[in-house]
């Protein structure tokens, strides 16, 4: 087993640096998964419009194109961390944060829709009584709709975020890297396998296995917190 | 619309605020758009030679096309490779037979857990100590494609074939039919037929993940905004006309999967007094179809 020998604390390292990518990712997904569902089913067409446009853009477009984009078109072609000589950031940070845009930007897509299909499911009179009882379109949306929108689509949420913590992987096309220069799990992986090309089963399955350490645990909490949140109607 | 019942009609002061929010988003939406401008013209994205080389003859023949051609062809393969893995192992994974059913589900709970491009680097690097040079670009790409999407079509399948009604396959049974037979001539046209649409979702998911080929070098789409760069410094312009194709691409996918979905319902509400969709002639359907 020279093979942990020699690798074991940067395969440690390019899982954390994976895990860390899909903390951030997972966390801005949310948060602007609600805010594009909020946009697609508000009163104010030209939000729905906006919302509805770049859902669409987004799921339609690959991932890798959206991370190839997110650094060379947006860093190297249109400066927005600023004019090049002028950048204080490492460029093992400023391909992380990237990496995160593009992440968090395409899987919100997916959460938004997942949300969506969650409000349909609450019952109508949810919503009439809310109504009923003087709330506001906002108040409605908060008070009564969410909260169980959100308990009756938890399993669904949990397959977005596993694509998604499968989905670091894409990083690998921008190259991102921990400041020791360690790359994240796919970059990792084909690192080991360019150099030990007689252990590439076992580099394979030892990456395979740390994937499935960090998605199976989702799964089963998903599972688990569906049970106990669960809307009884 | 479903979500309306969020909101009721809007009345004179709801409408005035409604237009007061639409007036305030478009100022926002006009003031990104310069941004996005401004930025454009700073770092010098709107010079013509940028954007000419997209109306040159040449461009399309010689690099978006063939790109074009190369993410097809990935598509085709990958998919005509994964409906057959999927069926395969959907129709494994429900077997009687322990001993098939069993490997069948580990199979294609494994290939759903792991990342697609760990499969893909796996088959890449694999070829030289299997013998096989020079190393296939194509076929590492094409086969992770299979492997992932195959198990999920599987699981798809899967899915169908359960949620048909049980009748269905003990009448199969009961008439003294095998349960290959029950699985082949009853089970799979229904389950299939209902999770048409779902099946396609999935291919608009491969076609997106041709992408990934990029990783390796495979000369996709992807690809080709690279190629672009690299003859004219156009990456802004290239990427924005890639995505435009596979958007497109996408579309046209989609609206073939919305054709067969009402196409499918109307089977189902045409076979509704005996139940099931199996009943229905499926000359005598093309034939209304047509009309």
């Amino acid at each position: 087993m020279d093979l942990f020998s020699e690798y074991g604390s940067a395969i440690l390292e390019a899982f954390l640096l994976t895990l860390r990518l899909a903390v951030f990712s997972g966390t801005f997904a949310l948060l602007l998964g609600v805010v594009l569902a909020v946009f697609r089913v508000s009163p104010v067409p030209v939000l729905r419009w906006i919302g509805a446009a770049i859902v669409y853009t987004f799921r339609n477009t690959p991932l890798t194109l959206v991370m190839f984009f997110a650094l060379f078109g947006l860093v190297y072609q249109l400066h927005i961390y600023g004019p090049p000589e002028e950048v204080t950031l490492s460029l093992s940070e400023q391909n992380f944060w990237m990496a995160v845009l593009a992440l968090s930007v395409y899987t919100s897509t997916f959460v938004c829709e997942v949300l969506r299909s969650g409000i349909n499911t609450v019952p109508l009179g949810q919503a009439e009584a809310a109504r009923a009882v003087g709330l506001t379109f906002s108040q409605n949306l908060r008070l009564i709709v969410l909260p169980q929108a959100l308990r009756s689509v938890l399993n669904p949420l949990a397959s977005v975020i596993i694509a998604m913590i499968k989905n670091t992987t894409v990083a690998v096309t921008i190259g991102v890297v921990t400041a020791t220069g360690v790359n994240e799990a796919s970059g990792q992986m084909r690192t080991m396998m360019e150099n030990e090309p007689n252990q590439i089963v076992l580099i394979f399955i030892i990456f395979s296995i740390g994937f499935m350490l960090m998605t199976l645990p989702v799964g089963f909490l998903a599972g688990w917190a569906s049970k106990k949140f669960a809307v009884i109607r | 619309m479903s979500t309306s019942v969020l909101y009721d009609a809007p009345g004179p002061r709801a409408k005035a605020l409604n237009w007061v929010y639409s007036g305030v988003t478009l100022v926002v939406l006009g003031f990104v758009a310069w941004l996005v401008f401004s930025k454009f013209n700073e770092t010098g994205q709107w010079e013509s030679e940028k954007w000419t080389p997209f109306i040159d003859a040449d461009v399309w023949n010689n690099l978006l096309i063939p790109g074009m051609i190369e993410t097809l062809r990935a598509f085709a393969v990958g998919s005509l490779l994964a409906m057959v893995f999927g069926f395969v192992f959907a129709v494994g994974r429900l077997s009687n037979l322990k001993f098939v059913s069993i490997p069948c589900g580990i199979v294609v709970e494994f290939f759903r857990s792991i990342p697609m491009l760990l499969l893909m680097f796996f088959i890449y690097f694999m070829q030289p100590s299997l013998g096989i040079t020079p190393t296939s670009i194509f076929w590492a790409v094409v086969l992770g494609l299979m492997l992932y999407n195959g198990s999920v079509i599987a699981e798809i399948i899967r899915a169908g074939v359960r949620a048909l009604p049980k009748g269905q396959e003990e009448a199969g049974v009961a008439i003294g039919l095998t349960s290959g037979q029950v699985m082949r001539t009853i089970l799979l046209p229904q389950a299939v037929r209902s999770m048409l649409p779902a099946i396609i979702a999935q291919l608009v998911v491969l076609l997106k993940d041709t992408a990934l080929g990029y990783v390796l070098g495979y000369s996709e789409l992807l690809n080709q905004v690279k190629q672009l760069d690299t003859n004219f410094h156009n990456l802004i312009p290239a990427a924005i006309v890639v995505a435009v194709i596979y958007i497109a691409l996408n579309t046209v996918l989609g609206l073939v999967a919305t054709w067969i979905e009402g196409r499918t319902r109307r089977v189902a509400r045409t076979a509704a007094p005996v139940g099931h969709a199996g009943a229905v002639d499926p000359v005598a359907d093309e034939a209304a179809l047509a009309k």
